[in-house]
């Protein structure tokens, strides 16, 4: 169902005056989060650039109930969570909010035990693509090619598939978004918070202190990467992979925009744009994803 | 066998530091701005646009969805101006050259 943005009520999603950076990509999907699921909702988050948002006492900048926890067990705190509010008769949507590091690095176990008892909780990941509230060091989920301070001259593997592995769990919803697309965000967490069974959105969140650029492009940055194909977006659901509408337009390859529109914009991708050679790195990145993406599109929507 | 001891209520409880959410946590972070938004209203063709995607929830809308920007709590970082598809919002120093 599109999303309207007049249906909105003139109300504040967000709450004014927090400790995000100017442009914060998260300070965005956290208003994303109320516009969609509303006060029907509880947080848990594990550390990051989120918490330092949500401030110290007595004031809270985010306006949800938060859980915090260490790193390495966000969704298996959620699965509780969900399991207490069950016997208590009560329908709430429990969502983990996690960054980049805690879901595909030290939170991977308990997020993939969580999966597998298929627990009615939405994971959302927060990907900045580094460990950027302890200092922008690499993670799992940190693309070839980018700077780090503990890449200097770029990274030199590929960035974890993660959507792909959590398909594998066979789980009943998967989705990938973009803060540069918040319609599609927002359509996507209503489309989750309807399905009973474990949840997961990889939501790409472009970061103006760690990529590098200028606060005002977080969007145009977030847009980009759909554009030129290296973060697709996807929903996986009931068994079907269905590729979401703004990243359709973008599918073939004489469609895409040139991968030095997204490059020349990031800091963090500085030795690419000097030397034409590596920026094939990233172009079979691209490729690399796109092949996943066809062949299970093409596997799951053949099947009765 | 179950040990009969009576398990006491503890007569104390710890005072928890429980936040709640407010506006202004770190105080007016309109401080921290060094361009301001400025809306030119007979630009303006009210797509909401700004509005979806200001982080820090400063761009309100009146009762006719025009929009105006809450300066205690903008932060600067522009961009409502880099989203806007007609240029009605335009980025001013804070500070003119020479001050």
């Amino acid at each position: 169902m599109p999303v309207r943005l007049s249906d909105f009520p003139r109300i504040r999603y967000g709450m004014p005056g927090n400790a995000a950076c100017p442009g914060c990509p998260e300070a965005m999907g956290l208003r994303y989060v109320k516009m969609a699921l509303g006060d029907n909702a509880v947080l848990v988050m594990p550390a990051g650039c989120s918490s330092v948002i949500q401030g110290y006492e007595p004031k809270s900048g985010i306006n949800f109930p938060i859980m915090n926890i260490v790193f390495a067990s966000a969704a298996s705190l959620a699965s509780g969570m969900k399991a207490a509010f069950e016997s208590q008769g009560k329908d709430v949507n429990v969502v983990v909010w996690a960054g980049d590091g805690g879901t595909g690095d030290i939170g991977f176990q308990a997020l993939s035990g969580a999966a597998e008892r298929n627990d009615d909780i939405i994971y959302i990941c927060v990907d900045n693509e580094a460990y950027m509230n302890t200092g922008i060091q690499r993670s799992s989920l940190t693309p070839a090619g980018a700077w780090t301070t503990t890449t200097w001259t770029g990274k030199k593997e590929y960035k974890k598939n993660l959507p792909m592995i959590m398909i594998a769990h066979d789980v009943p919803y998967v989705a990938t978004a973009s803060v540069g697309y918040p319609q599609d965000f927002i359509d996507k967490l209503r489309n989750a918070s309807l399905i009973r069974g474990f949840k997961y959105i990889h939501l790409l969140a472009p970061c103006p202190v760690g990529w590098k650029f200028d606060p005002r492009y977080t969007a145009k940055i977030g847009q980009l990467a759909v554009q030129t194909g290296l973060w697709p977006l996807f929903e996986y659901m009931n068994g079907k992979l269905k590729i979401s509408p703004f990243s359709r337009l973008y599918r073939r390859p004489e469609r895409k925009v040139p991968i030095m529109e997204y490059i020349k914009l990031q800091g963090r991708f500085a030795n690419l744009a000097k030397d034409p050679e590596k920026i094939k790195i990233l172009e079979k990145e691209i490729e690399r994803q796109w092949e996943w993406i066809e062949i299970l599109e093409k596997a799951t929507n053949n099947k009765k | 066998m179950v040990s009969e001891a009576i398990i006491e209520e503890p007569k104390t409880y710890w005072k928890a530091p429980i936040s709640h959410p407010d506006f202004g946590s770190v105080g007016k972070t309109g401080l921290w701005r060094t361009e301001r938004p400025v809306i030119d209203e007979e630009k303006c063709t009210k797509c909401l646009l700004c509005w979806l995607y200001c982080p820090e929830d400063t761009i309100l809308r009146r009762e006719d969805d025009m929009v105006f920007v809450d300066y205690d709590y903008c932060k600067g970082c522009g961009i409502c101006a880099s989203v806007c598809p007609v240029g009605a919002i335009t980025m001013v120093p804070e500070i003119k050259e020479g001050e």
